[in-house]
């Protein structure tokens, strides 16, 4: 990111508190930083205290003595008996319900974004509108289906249920994305005698990195801190192929307790969408679609 | 183990079964007639995603719809008796009007403030740090996002040691308590709850226009600056208006999102005190009463209520067209 942007800085003058490394631009940033960060915080420093602390006394009083801090909230969460199996189940739900949508969105979003055919504005209406469609209404129905294609409670039928439950969103930014880039670039190739098929995978697909990064972002998160896809078309058959999320939810009782191993919980889940979200962000730099553009 | 091997193969075995059926599809049009090829080809393209989408949320819509116009069983048709039902109910018209308040502020805070940080981000060095901060609370669980406000916005009699974050923190300047999320009496119920999501869904509006402002091809910016732009010129002239259309698919996508409010409707007050969503109702309505009826009619709604957002979007990508 720094290389991309270095020669940017030597360019033109530096103006006013909206100008590259401005303090201005600092304050504000920082300020945001600090308004996003400290809820969670709050949360983080509690998962290290005993219960009656945290539920007693505000988060802050932990940082002054005496110190009272323990890691027997993060202790009881590890010692459940089956958390090293729903993890792995929860890597092996998320990583192929996130590649396979992202195919087939973008199969989808080259073709409303770059072919002609009658009815394409209205198709592309519906596909988008099925945002709207609440899962509860879908379980039922589709979870019959499955079970008369007899696939009910394997990871076939989630990793199927993810894809479409996760296609709407992903057609909808990829096409955004993918129509706008420059109408030259493709028929330039068209000229060239390249198929749609070349110039989708050597131009649409390498010029839509940042937003597939973005897709790919979301989507792992939304399938590993799904619980509720899993339980019905998983759990029901195969509970001790169920992911993460149901240990977290197994941690507080319907009467309130044990709510103080939440927060513990929801940081050791936590880990891995973010390591996601790090080692996608080096995608997120200019000139990928700049530079293809160029003459 | 063997459940990662599975998955390395699954994910290596499916986008090749993937690229070589889009590969094939080239191949098959070849054997068509010239003429029929721009015609055939789209099919081919759009053909999985249409089959994911037709078996997995097109085919239980039509039932959902069949069931509005049917009685609680299932038995019998009642006409439009379900909508009747929920127009005239007086949780409908606390309900619309709380969509309508998370509709206006969850959309403007997530899209003002994602829009701000991913253009801010792009000013500095540690604009990786930055994004990992703000992104953190979408990789949150709702539940565990509930209590982290629940202790945000915790509340104890005035007198009293105040342990929620802000009742503190507005102590200290002399302000408040304030009872968030507590109490009937207390007008901004909802739009406390609102304020949890925002805090959780800038993020996801920032890597999205974080990504489109990164698509922007860098000469123009320069060519501007080199001209005497001022850095607020360029944003306004160019950077602007290059992301208006990933700004529509922000705000879209966080209309739907206001529209089917309901986790932390439910996690956080159950939509009590005043704070009764659509999405809320037809849960209770599905699993409380029993009443899929009621329920299917209610999601009718909702899916109603999307489509002049959708053809307004329709509209914009037909400009898009026109210049691009």
């Amino acid at each position: 990111m720094t290389a991309a942007s270095a020669p940017l800085d030597q360019a033109g003058p530096r103006q006013g508190w909206f100008a590259r490394h401005h303090i201005g631009v600092h304050t504000a940033l920082i300020v945001l930083m600090i308004v996003w960060a400290v809820p969670t915080l709050g949360l983080f420093i509690n998962s290290f205290r005993p219960a009656t602390d945290a539920f007693g006394t505000g988060w802050w009083k932990a940082l002054f003595p005496p110190y009272h801090f323990t890691i027997d909230n993060y202790a009881h969460v590890l010692s459940q008996g089956n958390i090293g199996t729903n993890f792995i189940n929860s890597l092996f739900i998320s990583i192929p319900a996130t590649v396979i949508p992202i195919f087939v969105a973008a199969f989808a979003a080259y073709a409303f974004s770059w072919m002609e055919f009658p009815g394409r504005n209205i198709l592309f209406v519906v596909v988008v509108g099925l945002l709207v469609v609440p899962l509860q209404a879908t379980l039922i129905p589709v979870l019959s289906l499955f079970a008369s294609w007899g696939i009910a409670g394997t990871f076939l039928a989630v990793w199927l249920a993810h894809t479409a439950y996760g296609l709407p969103f992903a057609v909808y930014l990829l096409r955004n994305f993918m129509g706008s880039l420059p109408r030259e670039v493709f028929e330039s190739a068209a000229i060239d005698g390249a198929s749609p098929v070349t110039a989708f995978f050597r131009l649409a697909l390498p010029m839509s990195v940042p937003a597939i990064a973005a897709l790919a972002i979301f989507q792992f998160l939304f399938v590993w801190n799904d619980l509720l896809v899993a339980l019905i078309y998983l759990g029901l058959i195969h509970p001790e192929d169920l992911p993460l999320t149901v240990n977290i939810a197994g941690l507080v009782t319907s009467t309130g307790s044990g709510i103080e191993f939440l927060g513990a919980a929801a940081f050791l889940s936590m880990v891995l969408p973010l390591v996601v979200f790090f080692s996608l962000q080096r995608f997120f730099v200019r000139g990928i679609v700049g530079g293809s553009v160029k003459g | 183990m063997d459940k990662l091997v599975t998955a390395a193969i699954v994910v290596v075995v499916v986008p090749g079964a993937l690229i070589t059926y889009i590969w094939g599809t080239e191949q098959v049009l070849r054997l068509l007639p010239e003429r029929l090829k721009p015609t055939v080809r789209p099919w081919l393209w759009l053909a999985p995603a249409l089959l994911f989408l037709a078996i997995f949320l097109i085919y239980p819509m039509i039932g959902t719809i069949i069931h509005s116009f049917q009685n609680h069983a299932g038995t019998q048709f009642v006409g439009l008796d379900n909508y009747v039902w929920f127009f005239g109910s007086e949780d409908a018209l606390t309900s619309l009007k709380n969509n309508a308040l998370w509709l206006i502020f969850l959309t403007l805070f997530v899209v003002g403030f994602g829009l701000l940080v991913a253009v801010l981000v792009d000013r500095v060095r540690y604009e990786s740090v930055a994004k990992s901060v703000i992104f953190v609370p979408l990789a949150i669980s709702m539940v565990a996002a509930s209590v982290i406000w629940l202790y945000m916005y915790e509340y104890k009699p005035p007198g009293t040691e105040q342990t929620g974050t802000i009742n503190a923190l507005i102590g200290t300047a002399g302000l408040g308590p304030v009872p968030f999320t507590q109490v009937q009496q207390f007008s901004a119920n909802t739009f406390a709850l609102i304020v949890v999501m925002a805090w959780m869904w800038t993020g996801f509006g920032m890597v999205i226009i974080s990504a489109a402002l990164k698509g922007i091809n860098p000469e123009l910016m320069e060519a501007a600056r080199m001209d005497g732009a001022t850095e607020w010129q360029v944003f306004r002239g160019i950077i602007f208006p290059l992301l208006v259309p990933t700004l529509v698919v922000v705000s879209t996508t966080m209309i739907i999102t206001a529209l089917k409010a309901f986790d932390i409707v439910f996690t956080m007050t159950n939509g009590n005190l005043g704070t009764n969503v659509i999405a809320n109702q037809m849960y209770a309505e599905m699993f409380k009463f029993n009443q899929y009826g009621r329920a299917s009619a209610i999601a009718v709604v909702l899916l109603l209520a999307i489509i002049p957002i959708m053809f307004f979007n329709v509209g914009r990508f037909r400009q898009q067209e026109a210049v691009r």
